[in-house]
């Protein structure tokens, strides 16, 4: 046995697994592989909306450098959101309350440093940590009562949006607190939620001539937004306890069936309100990056995001049923938003018809992943 | 030192006494009974409403019993939630088998114990171990998987409740309850959960078998304990009762009248 040539084995084994081989089971096999990778949907989208604008917008600035620091920041912003949107809605669960805690988070900032003349990182952490507390809250009614996380979530998104309004007014007077900058000194809190990053890189790339310089001898792109790189971190993070670790396969396991993972000894409670708690946390880490960037905080900040934000991870391939989707998919998701929101402006296309576009991509992506799920549970 | 062995293994794995259940005025089990030893398939049979469900449900540590005893190798056990079964070695299997479609038959396979990997300050799933196991485990029993990160929705449901026996046996379950396992099953697909059970008891285990299907049991039964509004009506080894005996015990007097007028067996 131990003198058979290598190849005569393989040929071997191979007939041996040909026998084996159930007839069945032959034409699932590449659909199976297609349905382990939710994003696949999301990547086609993205190389069909960079074909259209490459095509329809390529030499109106939107690919050049200023350009592209254009869409993709406002990519990078839905990102933070569409992330933790995400991972909830793998988890199970929605949350509506996304964007007013956007507003909310901002004035939990701001009144604090600039009405009771609080330090930047005192206020910022305040903000999170208040941030948090709600998201707990959330996620602990929402489990406790076992209420569908839609209607806890809408009444949170009334009530968040409703004290942003009214504390702004009770304190500033208005509806917005601005002073945010001058408040803040020299700390190093904004240049940290709102700073440019790689500067000395980017001026290089000018010298060198990678990019225009401006007028004044600065180069067009000063370096990468924060929101940038806070976005692929999250995004990253997130992607990693997904896939990778145990609370990743608590978080599908709890969307995919919660009594069934109860019974087998999977923590859903916990993962759920945690799940809560990392919306918002992220949701006030988008604020922050808002609050320093504009040196003010307005209550009309982040409305409708929270549409935004599961817009996106439903175009990346989540199931709003839960237990399946992904993070990769999701950031994919609002790279196509970004990405058209800005190739319209560039374009020159009125504004109105970006809706359009959104509602017919969000409709065809539910449809798609409704073929799949239907494809691997065995549905008719 | 063998004597001592001796008596441990005489020793019921389960010992359930005079177990009652009630739910505010409802008394879904009035004064149940039964033992399960190892390497014994012990068969709980009953019609609608017997109180099947309840009894595995007070088993497996889903409800508490409001008055009696349950034992686990002689020590008495006050499961509070699942979870405290499983650590005491005693795994149910529901009808709904605890396994989410859209997950890989790994990621369901080792759902709530996923093995660890240490990298530094961080955990990472050992995905590579998992496949592994979950592949060797399958095989055991004859299920040939060529890819553990198939959905398990992709499965057959005979397949799907293998999955799930082999799941409890391999996270060290010395009883296995498993609650209706052929009833939604194929005569193919049942033959293959019957024979895994079959399996299963000769490695060791004590198992007990919910059904409402005589047949079933009687293929697969070493004694059989029937229930009947709440009530145990008694306990048989295969050689003190028949098939048809069996049949007539379960399905009561009244049934039995509209048998004779189906003009056939059920």
């Amino acid at each position: 046995m131990a003198d058979v040539p290598a190849a005569e084995k393989t040929a071997q084994s191979e007939q041996i697994l040909q026998k084996t081989r159930d007839e069945r089971m032959k034409r699932q096999t590449r659909g199976r592989k297609f349905l382990q990778h939710p994003e696949f949907g999301a990547l086609a989208g993205v190389i069909l909306v960079f074909i259209f604008f490459g095509v329809t917008a390529g030499d109106s600035g939107m690919f050049a450098p200023d350009g592209v620091l254009n869409w993709s920041t406002v990519s990078a912003q839905l990102i933070l959101i569409a992330c933790a949107a995400a991972l909830l809605m793998i988890g199970g669960e929605f949350d509506l309350s996304v964007g007013s805690m956007i507003g909310f988070a901002g004035m939990m900032i701001a009144i604090p440093m600039v009405y009771f003349g609080w330090s930047a990182l005192a206020s910022t952490l305040f903000a999170f940590a208040g941030a948090l507390a709600v998201g707990f809250l959330n996620g602990w009614i929402v489990v406790r009562t076992r209420l569908p996380s839609f209607i806890v979530t809408l009444a949170s998104l009334y009530i968040l949006r409703g004290l942003t309004i009214a504390l702004s007014i009770v304190f500033s007077n208005r509806t917005i607190v601005s002073g945010v900058k001058e408040a803040a000194g020299d700390s190093i809190i904004p240049a940290l939620f709102s700073g440019i990053a790689f500067r000395p890189l980017f001026v290089w790339f000018a010298e060198i001539g990678v990019f225009d310089k401006l007028a004044d001898g600065t180069p067009a792109v000063q370096g990468v937004p924060a929101v940038i790189l806070w976005a692929l971190g999250l995004a990253f993070i997130a992607h990693v306890i997904l896939t990778r670790t145990r609370v990743g396969n608590w978080i599908f396991a709890a969307g995919g069936d919660a009594n069934a993972a109860r019974n087998v000894g999977v923590p859903v409670t916990r993962v759920k309100i945690a799940l809560f708690m990392f919306t918002a946390f992220c949701a006030t880490v988008y604020a922050t990056n808002q609050i320093f960037e504009f040196g003010s905080a307005a209550s009309d900040r982040g409305l409708l995001k929270e549409f935004e934000a599961i817009i996106a991870a439903v175009i990346g391939g989540c199931l709003l049923t839960g237990g399946y989707g992904s993070i990769v998919g999701a950031c994919f998701g609002a790279l196509i938003f970004g990405v058209v929101q800005m190739g319209i402006l560039f374009t020159g296309v009125p504004n109105d018809w970006f809706r359009v576009f959104l509602g017919a991509m969000l409709l065809t992506a539910v449809l798609f992943n409704n073929m799949i799920r239907r494809r691997v549970t065995g549905e008719r | 030192m063998a004597a001592a062995e001796q008596t441990h293994q005489d020793r019921p794995l389960i010992e359930v006494k005079d177990v009652t259940k009630f739910f505010g005025p409802v008394v879904a089990l009035t004064g149940v009974s039964m033992t399960v030893n190892a390497r014994e398939v012990h068969c709980l049979l009953g019609d609608n409403g017997a109180g099947k469900s309840t009894l595995i449900k007070t088993l497996s540590g889903v409800y508490q019993p409001s008055e009696g005893e349950i034992r686990v190798e002689g020590a008495p056990a006050r499961f509070t939630n699942p979870r405290d079964a499983l650590d005491a070695g005693v795994a149910t299997v529901f009808q709904d088998l605890a396994m989410i479609p859209l997950l890989s038959i790994t990621r369901n396979f080792f759902m709530g114990r996923e093995p660890a990997k240490r990298k530094g300050p961080f955990a990472f799933i050992d995905m590579k171990h998992a496949d592994a196991v979950t592949r060797e485990e399958m095989k055991k029993i004859g299920i040939d998987i060529r890819d553990p990160q198939q959905a398990v929705g992709t499965l057959s449901g005979g397949e799907r409740q293998c999955v799930a026996i082999a799941r409890a046996v391999y996270f060290g379950a010395k009883v296995l309850i498993l609650d209706e396992p052929t009833s939604a099953l194929g005569v193919a697909q049942t033959s293959m959960v019957l024979k895994y059970v079959r399996q299963v008891r000769a490695r060791g285990l004590g198992v007990i078998f919910i059904t409402h299907n005589v047949r079933h049991a009687y293929a697969v039964g070493d004694r059989f304990t029937i229930l009947n509004r709440g009530k145990t009506m008694g306990t048989f080894a295969k050689s003190e009762i028949s098939l048809d005996a069996l049949q007539t015990m379960m399905a009561g007097d009244k049934e039995l009248q509209d048998l004779a007028e189906l003009e056939g067996t059920i």
